[in-house]
């Protein structure tokens, strides 16, 4: 199955509710082109939402990581929301848990960002 | 028994990385592996597949990818082969390292040893040989 992504505001707060598989290939570079785009237009309070991400290999991984440091090299904060136990697993394994800020409720997440 | 090992040769081609997982998949759930397990054996073949396309034969149409899945009575045996220059994994980064944290590339050998209890890299000049093993639950550990 695909990569797809939608885009929501809620409170200043770009939501990416993001469904499929983040892999090498499609899945990366929805994810990729998603968060340049959101950037370009100046969005850079981004939250994805990864509930309905049920795979994620280690490109996937490394595109969450590209996607984090670019918004962050702009200024900006990306944080996961909603993370399923194998994407759990994945950044625990991969140290990346705790570089990440991770959220578990919409939200609180939203209101997390700062103004 | 011949029927316990099986093997495929592969175009160097995305199409083979999916293809390879979705058999590894097949091929666990057959060896009666549990669903975590099947998932972490699946994914450790996906991430030795894209090593064979990407870094091993870089997506030459020339150069093949052999795959074979053997269930011996203890393990699952999984060996994938590529025809690139031989990867030499002394030289890849700790992916754990802290300045290697951010990185965006550098996890797949990582995830590989994470996911199998056995795992061989065999370079050389015509390529590169990984050999995986899963030990079948309940069995007693191979030395």
């Amino acid at each position: 199955m695909s990569m797809k992504s939608s885009t929501r505001q809620v409170d200043g707060v770009t939501i990416v509710d993001l469904s499929g598989r983040i892999t090498l290939g499609e899945g990366s570079v929805v994810l990729r082109d998603t968060v340049r785009d959101l950037l370009s237009k100046g969005q850079k309070k981004i939250l994805l939402n990864l509930a309905d991400v049920n795979y994620i290999d280690s490109s996937g991984i490394g595109e969450l990581v590209s996607a984090f440091t670019s918004c962050k090299n702009q200024g900006g904060e990306l944080k996961l929301l909603n993370l399923t136990k194998k994407v759990h697993d994945l950044l625990q394994i991969t140290k990346l848990y705790t570089v990440f800020d991770v959220k578990e409720d919409e939200a609180a997440a939203v209101k997390s960002f700062g103004s | 028994m011949s029927a316990d090992r099986v093997s495929y040769t592969l175009d160097s081609t995305l199409e083979t990385v999916n293809n390879a997982e979705e058999t590894a998949s097949r091929m666990a759930a057959a060896a009666g592996f549990n669903d975590e397990e099947i998932m972490k054996i699946s994914m450790a073949v996906r991430e030795a597949a894209v090593n064979a396309v990407l870094h091993g034969n870089a997506y030459d149409p020339s150069k093949k990818v052999t795959l074979a899945f053997e269930r011996t009575a203890h393990d699952l045996v999984i060996v994938i082969r590529d025809q690139g220059k031989g990867l030499d994994a002394s030289k890849i980064p700790d992916p754990l390292a802290p300045d290697n944290l951010l990185k965006t590339s550098g996890r797949g050998i990582f995830l590989i040893r994470s996911f199998m209890d056995v795992v061989e890299i065999h370079p050389s000049q015509t390529g590169t040989e990984l050999i995986m093993i899963k030990h079948v639950h309940g069995n007693p550990v191979d030395s």
